[in-house]
């Protein structure tokens, strides 16, 4: 056929499955330990895990997070222990969704989910408040009215902290050593880390 | 301008209120028709290119998207339409109409069905049946270069003048071998009216296919027609007019809004009618079996199939062109001029003369066999001798070195 063999292949195409994912409605399924959109956690008995460290706000490479503790008032505390976050803001117009405040964080408070799919219409809406950010009475995600979600995806919101808890080594997989989340208890260890990494010198 | 139109047993007698409401009726239709048809061609084109490509293609608007090019249509219409600064504004204006009546008028002498009777009166399923209708599809597939020239030159911009010129030269080249293909099929009809074609090609048996249909005994100049066609509506792989990667958009760089529609829906409406005469010419117009077990004269055998066997037909060009859009390359321009000027036009003419020859043979009752291969044997040689005298590739000729 040589140069009419052209033909022959786009004809052959037409009964062959389609590669298009019809994207809003049908989503490939994410990765586990997917960098998405923050949440701040709260301990089993809906206290916030937050202390207002500001150790997030100073490890964030494009300096996104605001953060302004405060102390808990005696008779009605909103975190266990002296300070809580009092004013806590992420601009995501600038995160670059690294996790580093993830791996800062010292109460595991700031953990990310999988999602990240927003169409803000303004810049206001781009900053995501305390508010915004801190899981509901059920532990879960708020959903804000720009944001596109299916089905489960807010369940694992903190899949890459588990897997490299506390130090990133994977000498620790499997170990536990996080308390319990909101709605969700104790989470089982995240598994799977590829590379073997050497092991801690005071381990 | 009474003879002109006499042809048409419509309008043979006196023309009364309802014979002009059946002209009015039929053109406004006509028009209906192709409007539509062009919004279905792109919707399937782009349905079918998809499918070629492994993607879904236009899914949004309407069931399966069929509404899609309708969406584009009204966007189009809202837009803003800027006027370069330095364009030629009257001109500029002007083109895109000068575009799109020739693609709308030649499809005015395709009679896309048979012999009807409305309103009492007995008419053809065509606009207007010319006695010239063959020259005034040739009339208008060139004055349909001036849409496209004009648009380029009015825009005082150096793309669209690049777009232009390659239009015109295009147009040019591909439009002698175009006419000489159309001749291959007027010499062995003796007429130049479309519907007259269209009745030769009658169905009379179940070979009529083969031994009424023009295509098989005109065969070189069909192959000839559909190449030459190809150009003559700069579709894929001619399409060098719209060069995008060498021209950005072509002749129609500087048109925005509803008049870069228009140029969009000429091109696409040019396809259309360009089928349609294909099919007129060649595959026997609305010719095709009839349900035997019907009357001869009912509803169905008169009015229905003739309409469906045309659609059939036109459907299954129109997929071919789609096809091609979707499988071949656009062609490099050298390549483009040396196909029309150093082998369509002389095969286009060798073949005439052939067709001339057993013509002539049949009416003088010669040996018709013999003065066939005569005359096949001395196009050959006569190609032979053409071949040989011209430049060949990478050969120059010397006053251009």
């Amino acid at each position: 056929m040589g140069r009419f063999s052209g033909f022959l292949v786009t004809l052959r195409q037409m009964g062959k499955p389609r590669v298009t994912t019809e994207y809003p409605k049908v989503k490939h399924e994410k990765p586990e330990r997917l960098h998405g959109r923050h949440v701040l956690n709260r301990y089993e008995d809906g206290m916030e895990k937050c202390i207002g460290c500001e150790l997030c706000a100073g490890v964030c490479p494009a300096n996104c997070i605001y953060v302004r503790g405060a102390d808990n008032p005696i008779d009605d505390p909103v975190s266990p222990g002296e300070r809580y976050g009092f004013v806590y803001e992420i601009n995501y117009l600038r995160c670059i969704h690294c996790d580093l405040c993830v791996e800062a964080c010292p109460t595991e408070a700031i953990t990310e989910t999988k999602l990240f799919e927003f169409s803000f219409t303004n810049r206001s809406d781009a900053i995501y408040t305390k508010d915004q950010l801190l899981v509901d009475d059920d532990g879960r995600a708020r959903r804000m009215p720009w944001e596109l979600w299916l089905g489960g995806e807010d369940d694992h919101t903190s899949a890459w902290m588990r897997s490299t808890s506390p130090s990133g080594s994977s000498a620790y997989e499997g170990r536990v050593s996080w308390s319990g989340e909101l709605g969700f208890g104790v989470r089982p260890p995240e598994h799977g880390q590829q590379t073997p990494s050497p092991k801690p010198q005071d381990d | 301008m009474s003879r002109v139109l006499a042809l048409d047993p419509l309008l043979r007698g006196s023309v009364t209120g309802s014979v002009f409401l059946v002209v009015v009726i039929k053109v406004v239709i006509a028009f209906v028709i192709l409007l539509v048809a062009v919004l279905l061609y792109i919707w399937a084109m782009r349905k079918v290119i998809a499918d070629m490509q492994n993607r879904i293609g236009p899914n949004r608007a309407g069931p399966y998207g069929v509404l899609q090019t309708l969406a584009d249509g009204i966007k189009l219409f809202f837009k803003e339409q800027s006027i370069p600064d330095s364009a030629d504004r009257p001109v500029f204006r002007l083109a895109p109409y000068l575009s799109i009546m020739p693609a709308f008028l030649m499809f005015c002498v395709v009679p896309i069905g048979g012999t009807v009777s409305i309103l009492g009166h007995q008419t053809f399923l065509q606009v207007v049946d010319l006695p010239m209708g063959a020259l005034f599809i040739l009339a208008m597939s060139g004055l349909g270069v001036y849409g496209v020239m004009l648009a380029g030159w009015s825009s005082g911009s150096k793309y669209p003048l690049l777009g232009s010129v390659r239009a015109s030269a295009q147009l040019l080249s591909y439009e002698a071998a175009f006419g000489l293909a159309i001749l291959g099929v007027l010499i062995q009809a003796g007429t130049l009216s479309t519907h007259e074609i269209a009745v030769q090609q009658q169905w009379t048996n179940a070979w009529s296919f083969v031994s009424h249909w023009f295509w098989l005994k005109t065969f070189v100049a069909f192959g000839i027609f559909l190449v030459a066609a190809t150009a003559e509506t700069n579709h894929p792989p001619f399409d060098l007019v719209e060069a995008e990667q060498e021209l950005v958009g072509g002749f129609n760089t500087e048109y925005t809004g509803i008049r870069f529609a228009i140029f969009y829906l000429a091109e696409f409406m040019n396809v259309i009618t360009m089928s349609a005469i294909a099919v007129t010419l060649f595959l026997g117009g609305p010719s095709g079996p009839s349900l035997g077990f019907l009357a001869h004269n009912n509803v169905v055998n008169v009015w229905l199939l003739p309409m469906v066997w045309f659609l059939v037909k036109v459907l299954a060009l129109l997929f071919a062109t789609v096809w091609v859009r979707a499988s071949l390359p656009r062609m490099r321009y050298d390549r483009l001029m040396s196909l029309g000027w150093k082998w369509l036009i002389e095969i286009a003419i060798l073949w005439v003369l052939v067709t001339a020859t057993v013509q002539v043979a049949m009416v003088e009752d010669w040996n018709r066999l013999l003065a066939a291969s005569i005359a096949v044997v001395a196009a050959v040689a006569g190609y032979g001798v053409l071949y040989a005298s011209m430049p060949k590739s990478g050969e120059q000729i010397e006053e251009f070195r």
